[in-house]
């Protein structure tokens, strides 16, 4: 694989895919956390529209909601959507279904006293949410972003079918090009794959920002642990509870 | 603004029903593919060496955190370079099957790790030899509470299913396509896919969440 193919396709591929993950994470955490949300509010109504919401983006494909958004639209309503866009709302309305919930379940774990606690000293439900229940919800669906997050990574392959530039439109020009589909396809199999380590260290590091915020000591990450050893080794040999931090 | 064309869905059955067929084969072979070989990474998970173990714990997770597309690209792209040529439905097949089973396998690993301790020791303690330990004693009993997530797998699969009409596989959102590029009418045929997945997908979810009430407690 030449330079020239490098610079032209494959790198601004990856700086797509990684555009195309940002901005797709955006729309689905906050689809997430409004239909999670209102999947326990106290109106029946409320929590019906959330739940068919939920029922009918989980129900279909996201590749078919992206051709339908990509083909049905347009005629429709008379405006054609942007590759990018469509891809991006496409992406974001279904994994931000799969994302409700996770927050709808996250809050429902969060201890009942706790509610409790907040209706004895009269907070409004908004309150309530914003100062009670969301802080204490959101490590616990940190683990579960992690991984709806992987999914959504490889999710932005499926761009490349609607002839968005990403990493896999990338790799095809690159292999109509070169004539070699092992090489390529192995080196966007390690892109992404890169890309997902990155995500899944960012989301690690993110959790224990959370919990630190609520006032648990977490895990040591990954330099934690390095440090922790070393703090270990110089000293008298007994470790500092969460080490290096 | 044009309206929806209720003789185009009838024009686009016969084509719905061979997209239908070809899903549920992908689907139902990928399930089979992906149950067998997810066990083979489970119980490799557990291997003594740990020169099993690395490898298959690297393997597995490279495959499950690339997308499905790419792979399946680099089976009907690279496998005929190296001279093993397969359909482009076997490919797809195969290739869902394999993504599927690293994620069947984490399944299998909590299943397994939720068997008590007390059964292993009892196997040990009858000098049961290792294949009896497996199917006689552990498996059945994980088997029980991996049903359910193994159930989620596969609809999580079905919805996958799509992704093979990037190598030409014609089911349901291929023939939608095919229809859509031959009669210029686009929004009949991919509407009634969109509809058939949720038909399909959401009874069976309720199906799975019936067994895992049945299953776990």
């Amino acid at each position: 694989m030449t330079a020239g193919l490098w610079q032209n396709w494959v790198l601004p591929g990856i700086w797509i895919t990684v555009q195309l993950l940002f901005y797709s994470a955006v729309v689905a955490t906050a689809v997430a956390f409004a239909i999670g949300m209102a999947r326990t509010h106290r109106s029946r109504l409320v929590r019906f529209l959330a739940g068919f919401y939920t029922e009918i983006f989980r129900g279909t494909s996201a590749l078919v909601l992206m051709f339908w958004l990509f083909f049905v639209v347009p005629p429709l309503m008379g405006w054609q959507l942007v590759p990018m866009y469509a891809a991006v709302l496409a992406l974001g309305l279904s994994y931000g279904a799969y994302g409700a919930e996770i927050v709808r379940g996250a809050l429902n774990s969060v201890a009942p006293a706790q509610r409790e606690a907040g209706v004895a000293l009269s907070f409004t439900p908004w309150q309530r949410m914003r100062l009670i229940l969301l802080p204490q919800a959101v490590p616990e669906m940190m683990p579960s972003f992690c991984n709806l997050l992987v999914e959504l990574l490889k999710g932005t392959a499926l761009v490349s079918l609607l002839g968005v530039g990403d990493v896999s439109f990338a790799a095809y020009l690159v292999r109509l090009a070169t004539q070699d589909s092992a090489q390529i396809y192995t080196v966007s199999l390690v892109i992404y794959a890169v890309l997902a380590f990155a995500v899944t260290r960012s989301m690690k590091a993110l959790e224990r920002k959370t919990k630190r915020n609520i006032g648990i000591e977490p895990e040591p990450g990954l330099f934690g642990r390095v440090f922790e050893r070393q703090a270990q080794d110089k000293v008298t040999g007994t470790t500092m509870p969460g080490g290096a931090s | 603004m044009t309206s929806f064309d209720w003789s185009a869905v009838s024009d686009f059955m016969p084509e719905f029903w061979d997209g239908v067929l070809i899903t549920l084969q992908v689907l139902v072979l990928g399930s089979l593919i992906s149950f067998t070989l997810g066990l083979v990474w489970a119980i490799a998970f557990r291997a003594p060496t740990r020169f099993v173990r690395w490898p298959v714990n690297v393997f597995t997770e490279f495959i499950r955190t690339t997308p499905l597309l790419v792979q399946l690209f680099f089976f009907y792209f690279v496998l005929p370079e190296w001279g093993i040529q397969f359909s482009a439905l076997t490919t797809g097949t195969v290739a869902i099957g394999l993504h599927y089973s690293t994620y069947t396998a984490q399944v299998y690993r909590a299943g397994i790790e939720a068997v008590p301790k007390g059964q292993w020791e009892a196997a040990t303690a009858l000098s049961l030899p290792p294949h009896r330990t497996w199917m006689a004693v552990i498996l059945p009993q994980a088997f029980r509470r991996v049903m359910p997530a193994l159930g989620n797998y596969v609809i999580a699969m079905l919805k996958d299913t799509p992704i093979l009409l990037a190598i030409g596989v014609l089911e349901m959102l291929n023939q939608a396509r095919q229809f859509g590029g031959q009669s210029f009418q686009y929004t009949e045929p991919l509407t009634v896919v969109g509809v058939a997945f949720i038909l399909i997908a959401y009874p069976a979810s309720l199906l799975v969440r019936a067994l895992e009430r049945r299953l776990v407690r």
